[in-house]
C-alpha cells in the first residue's frame, strides 16, 4: 500500500512540476509587472524599478527564471520556504500572503465539499430508489437548472435574497398564514415523495409531515424563535432524538429492538450529560473541547450499545458510538446559539446575522470565545458555501443517481433480495457501497473545480482568500503570487488524488493496489 | 380484478412491438434521430436555441472582420465599429448612448398589456440599450460555444483515439500531457491565457478550445481501448485494412455516441467558463461585450437597476440549460440502456386508478 502511494505521489509530482512550469511561463509572458513604475518616470521610481528588477530577476528570461523560483520553492521541503516577494501585495513575501489567505479559503472549500457530498448523494440516491416518480422528475429538472447556473450570477442573487431580504425577515420573523401553509404543503409533498410506498403510506406520511411542519412554523412564528434562536435542554433532546431516529433507521431499522433501546438510551445519556458538558465547553474553550466531547459521547455510546447489544454486541455498540459522536453536532449548535444575543450585540446594527462581506467580523476575530468566533464564521460562510454547493450538488445528484441505478440492475442485488435479506440491508450494504466507488473518483476531481469556483465566489463576497490573491496577482502580472496560489491548489489536487486511490481500494475489494 | 392480467399482457405486447419496430431494418442514424425526436425536452430546447440564435444575430446585426474597435465616423460624427457591419432590424446598437427615456432607464417591456416599447430590457445610466447589449453578448457567447465545441472535440477525439488505438509509449506520453492540463483548474488556465491572448470572442473561443479537450480525450481513449479488442476490428485487419481505415471507418463510428454527447456537455460548460472569465475581466473585454462582462459591470447596481442584471443572467441560464437538455436527449438516443421508460405507477396514477375503481363500483 505504502509503495503504491509513493509511486502515485511521484507520478503526480512530475505532472505538477510540468504544470507549474506552464503556468509560470504563461503568466510571466502575459505582461510587464513593472509597467506602472516604468511609465512614472520620476527619479524615485527609477531607483525602485532597478531594485525590483534585480529582486525579481527580470533580466533572466521566464523559462530560466522558473528554475530560480523552483529552487526557492524546493526549500519548502526542507523547511526554508522562499516563494519570492509579491509586488501586488506591496513587496510582502508570498508565503506570508498565502498564510493569511489560505485559512478562509480552505474552510470554505472544505465545508462546501463535505456538505455537497452529503446533500448530493442523499438526493441522488433517493431519486434512484424512487425512479420515475414525480419526486425524481422534479429533482432531475432542478439538477439540470442548477447545473446551468453561472456561479457569479447566483452569488449576487443570494446576496440580495439570501442575506439582505432574509436578514430583514429575521428582524421580525412572522410568517403569514398563507406562507406557512404553502411551505408545509411543499415539505409534505417532498417527504411523501422520498418515503414513497403505496398510496396509503404516502397519504399518511404527507399528513404527518404537513401537520408537523405547520405546528413547528406556527410555534416559531408565535414565539419569535428565529429572532433569538436557542436550543436549551429541550431542543437538544428533540434534535438528538431526530438524529438517533435517522441513524437507527438507516443502520438497523426500527424492527431491531436492541437498536431502538440503544438509541433511546443514547438520547437519555445526552440529556443527562448536557449539564456537565457545559462545564467542559466552558473551561476547554478550544477545538480540543469538541474532540473531548466526541470521545466521551462515543465511548458512552459504545457502552450503551454493549449493554443493550445482546447477541450482536459489535454492530449495536458501533451504532451507539455513531449516535454519540453525531450528537456532538447538536451540542455544538446549542453552544453557538447560546451566544446569539451576544453576537448580535457585537456586530453593527445594520448588518444582519447572514453576512455578505468578508470571512470574519474584524471586531470578533480576536475574541477569546471559540463559540462566538464559530458563530461568526458560520454567518459569513453560509452564502458563499451555498453558492459553491449549488453546482456541485447538481452534479453529484446526477452521478449518484446514475451510479445507484446501474448497481441496482446487477445480478448480485437480485441474489441478495432472493436470499431474503431485508431491503435496507440490500440498499445500504450491497448497493450503496458499490455505487460509491465511481462517485469517489468524481468527487476528488471536482475539488479543483471548486477552487476555481472559489475565485469567483470570493470576489462576489469580498473575501480576502486565495481566489482574491490569484485575481490580484494575475491583474498585476505578479508571477510569484499566482504561483503561490497554484502551489496550494496543486498540492490539494495531489492530496485528493491520493485520497481517491486509497478510497478506491478501501471501497472496492477487487482492486489490489500491490 | 379479472381485467388486470389482460391489460398487463397487452402492455408487454405493445412494448415488444415498439422494440421490434425500432430496429427493423433501420440505420443507426435513423434510430438515433427517431429516439431523439421522441425526447420532448430536447427537441424543445433545440428550437429555443435556434430562436435565441436567430434573435441575437438578426436583431442588432453583426460585424465581420476588422479590429472590432470603436471609431468615430468622420462624416456623421457617430461611433461605429471597425469592420464590415451588417445592420439588423433593431433600431439601436450596443455601443452608442441614447437619451434615457423612462426614469432611471426602467424596462419598457410589459407582459400585460403586452408591449415591447423603446427599450424592452431597459437602459443603463449612460442610456445604452440593454436589449442590444444582451443580444451582442449572446452572439459572442454562441460564437465561443461553437469554437470551443469544434476545436475541443477535434483535439479530444484525435488525442483520445491515437493514444487508445496505438497504446504504448505514445499513449502514456499523451495521457501525462492530458494530466498536466487537467491538474490546472480550467478557470485558472483560462484566466492566465485569456489575459494574454483573449480580448475578443474569436481568440477566447480558440484558446478555451485548446484547453477544454482533456475530459473528452480520456473518454474517447477508454472507448477505443475497449473497441479495438472487438472481433470486427480483427476482421478488418485480416481483410487488410490500414490503421487509418480501421480508426476512421470501424472504430470511430462506434464511439460516436460518447463523442457527440460529451461534445454537447462541453459546449454548455463553455458558455459558463466564458462568462465567468469575462466576469473576472480576463475574457472578452471592452469595447466588445459578453454577458458575463455586462453582469460584472453592473454588479453593484442590483438594488437600484435590477434589469441590468436579470436579462444577461437569464440568457446565460437559458442557453446552458437548453444545451444540457439537448445533451440529455442525445444520450438517451445513443444509449438505449439509459432511456427513460414511460412512467408507470406513481402517486398520480395510483390516485387515478383508485378513482376509476371507485367509479366502477
Amino acid at each position: 500500500m505504502l509503495g503504491f502511494v509513493v509511486r502515485r505521489l511521484a507520478a503526480t509530482l512530475v505532472v505538477l512540476l510540468v504544470a507549474s512550469f506552464l503556468v509560470y511561463v504563461l503568466t510571466a509572458m502575459s505582461g510587464d509587472p513593472l509597467a506602472d513604475l516604468r511609465s512614472a518616470g520620476t527619479r524615485q521610481a527609477l531607483v525602485q524599478l532597478a531594485s525590483l528588477e534585480e529582486r525579481l530577476n527580470l533580466d533572466v528570461p521566464p523559462v530560466l527564471r522558473y528554475f530560480l523560483w523552483l529552487g526557492g520553492a524546493a526549500g519548502c521541503l526542507i523547511g526554508r520556504c522562499d516563494l519570492g516577494i509579491s509586488i501586488a501585495q506591496g513587496e510582502q513575501p508570498v508565503i506570508d500572503a498565502l498564510g493569511a489567505a489560505m485559512g478562509s479559503t480552505l474552510q470554505l472549500v472544505t465545508l462546501a465539499t463535505i456538505l455537497s457530498i452529503i446533500v448530493g448523494i442523499t438526493i441522488g440516491m433517493t431519486t434512484a430508489l424512487r425512479q420515475y416518480s414525480g419526486y425524481d422528475y422534479t429533482v432531475t429538472f432542478f439538477a439540470f437548472v442548477f447545473y446551468s447556473l453561472p456561479i457569479f450570477w447566483v452569488a449576487v442573487l443570494l446576496k440580495e435574497f439570501g442575506a439582505i431580504r432574509f436578514n430583514q425577515f429575521l428582524d421580525d420573523p412572522v410568517l403569514s398564514p398563507l406562507a406557512t401553509i404553502l411551505i408545509s404543503l411543499g415539505l409534505g409533498l417532498v417527504v411523501a415523495g422520498i418515503v414513497g410506498g403505496g398510496l396509503k403510506t404516502r397519504v399518511r406520511v404527507f399528513g404527518i409531515s404537513l401537520l408537523l411542519s405547520l405546528a413547528i412554523l406556527t410555534l416559531s412564528s408565535l414565539t419569535q424563535w428565529l429572532k433569538s434562536p436557542s436550543l436549551g435542554i429541550i431542543g437538544v433532546i428533540l434534535l438528538t432524538s431526530g438524529l438517533a431516529f435517522l441513524i437507527t433507521i438507516l443502520n438497523r431499522g426500527l424492527d431491531d429492538r436492541k437498536a431502538v433501546w440503544t438509541a433511546v438510551g443514547m438520547v437519555a445519556a445526552v440529556a443527562a450529560l448536557w449539564y456537565p458538558m457545559q462545564f467542559l465547553f466552558f473551561f476547554v474553550n478550544n477545538p480540543l473541547g469538541i474532540l473531548a466531547a466526541v470521545v466521551i459521547l462515543g465511548v458512552v455510546g459504545f457502552v450503551v450499545g454493549t449493554f443493550f447489544g445482546g447477541d450482536d454486541k459489535k454492530e449495536i455498540s458501533r451504532l451507539g458510538a455513531i449516535i454519540g459522536a453525531a450528537s456532538v453536532l447538536v451540542l455544538v449548535l446549542d453552544q453557538m446559539l447560546m451566544r446569539f444575543e451576544e453576537y448580535k450585540a457585537a456586530i453593527s446594527l445594520k448588518a444582519g446575522f447572514i453576512s455578505t462581506i468578508g470571512a470574519v467580523t474584524p471586531a470578533l476575530a480576536r475574541s477569546d470565545d471559540m463559540w462566538l468566533r464559530m458563530l461568526d464564521s458560520f454567518g459569513h460562510l453560509i452564502l458563499p458555501t451555498i453558492a459553491l454547493m449549488i453546482v456541485s450538488v447538481a452534479g453529484y445528484t446526477r452521478y449518484s443517481r446514475a451510479s445507484l441505478l446501474e448497481v441496482l440492475n446487477q445480478d448480485y442485488i437480485r441474489t441478495a433480495r432472493a436470499k431474503g435479506l431485508p431491503e435496507r440491508t440490500v440498499i445500504m450494504r450491497h448497493a450503496f457501497r458499490n455505487a460509491m466507488i465511481p462517485i469517489a473518483t468524481i468527487i476528488t476531481f471536482d475539488i479543483a473545480g471548486l477552487i476555481g469556483g472559489a475565485i469567483i465566489t470570493e470576489r462576489v463576497f469580498a473575501w480576502q482568500g486565495m481566489g482574491a490573491l490569484f485575481n490580484k496577482g494575475l491583474q498585476a502580472v505578479d508571477v510569484n503570487l499566482v504561483m503561490g496560489f497554484f502551489i496550494v491548489t496543486g498540492a490539494i489536487a495531489v492530496i485528493f488524488n491520493i485520497v481517491a486511490d486509497v478510497l478506491y481500494s478501501a471501497l472496492d475489494p477487487r482492486i489490489r493496489v500491490n | 380484478m379479472a381485467k388486470k392480467p389482460v391489460s398487463d399482457e397487452t402492455q408487454s405486447n405493445r412494448e415488444i412491438s415498439i422494440e421490434q419496430r425500432e430496429t427493423e431494418g433501420l440505420s443507426l442514424g435513423t434510430i438515433v434521430r427517431r429516439r431523439f425526436f421522441r425526447h420532448k425536452a430536447a427537441v424543445a430546447s433545440l428550437i429555443v436555441l435556434f430562436l435565441i440564435a436567430l434573435l441575437a444575430f438578426t436583431s442588432v446585426g453583426v460585424v465581420i472582420g476588422g479590429s472590432g474597435k470603436l471609431v468615430v465616423n468622420q462624416e456623421t460624427g457617430r461611433l461605429i465599429v471597425d469592420g464590415l457591419r451588417i445592420e439588423g432590424w433593431w433600431k439601436y446598437n450596443w455601443y452608442e448612448n441614447y437619451p434615457v427615456l423612462n426614469s432611471g432607464g426602467t424596462p419598457t417591456l410589459s407582459l400585460w398589456p403586452f408591449q415591447i416599447g423603446e427599450h424592452p430590457f431597459g437602459q443603463d445610466t449612460l442610456g445604452k440599450d440593454i436589449f442590444a447589449r444582451v443580444m451582442r453578448g449572446i452572439q459572442q457567447s454562441l460564437l465561443v460555444i461553437a469554437l470551443v465545441g469544434t476545436i475541443a472535440t477535434l483535439i479530444g477525439v484525435i488525442v483520445g483515439s491515437v493514444s487508445g488505438f496505438f497504446r504504448g509509449r505514445l499513449d502514456s506520453l499523451l495521457m501525462r500531457f492530458t494530466d498536466v492540463i487537467i491538474i490546472i483548474p480550467t478557470l485558472v488556465l483560462g484566466a492566465v491565457l485569456g489575459r494574454t491572448f483573449g480580448g475578443n470572442a474569436v481568440s477566447l473561443g480558440i484558446l478555451l478550445g485548446l484547453i477544454a479537450w482533456t475530459g473528452l480525450a480520456r473518454l474517447v481513449r477508454a472507448e477505443f481501448l475497449s473497441l479495438r479488442e472487438r472481433e470486427f476490428v480483427d476482421a478488418a485487419r485480416v481483410a487488410g485494412a490500414s490503421n487509418a481505415r480501421i480508426i476512421f471507418r470501424h472504430i470511430l463510428p462506434n464511439a460516436i455516441g460518447v463523442i457527440v454527447v460529451n461534445a454537447t456537455l462541453l459546449m454548455s460548460a463553455a458558455i459558463l467558463i466564458e462568462t465567468s472569465l469575462s466576469y473576472l475581466g480576463f475574457g472578452i473585454v471592452a469595447p466588445d461585450i459578453s454577458l458575463g462582462q455586462i453582469i460584472s459591470e453592473y454588479n453593484e447596481a442590483f438594488k437600484t437597476r435590477p434589469w441590468l442584471f436579470w436579462y444577461p443572467g437569464l440568457f446565460i441560464v437559458l442557453i446552458a440549460l437548453a444545451i444540457n437538455f439537448v445533451g440529455d436527449g442525445l444520450r438517451d438516443a445513443f444509449d438505449p440502456r439509459q432511456r427513460r421508460l414511460p412512467r408507470q405507477g406513481g402517486a398520480w396514477q395510483d390516485l387515478k386508478k383508485l378513482i376509476a375503481e371507485r367509479g366502477q363500483k
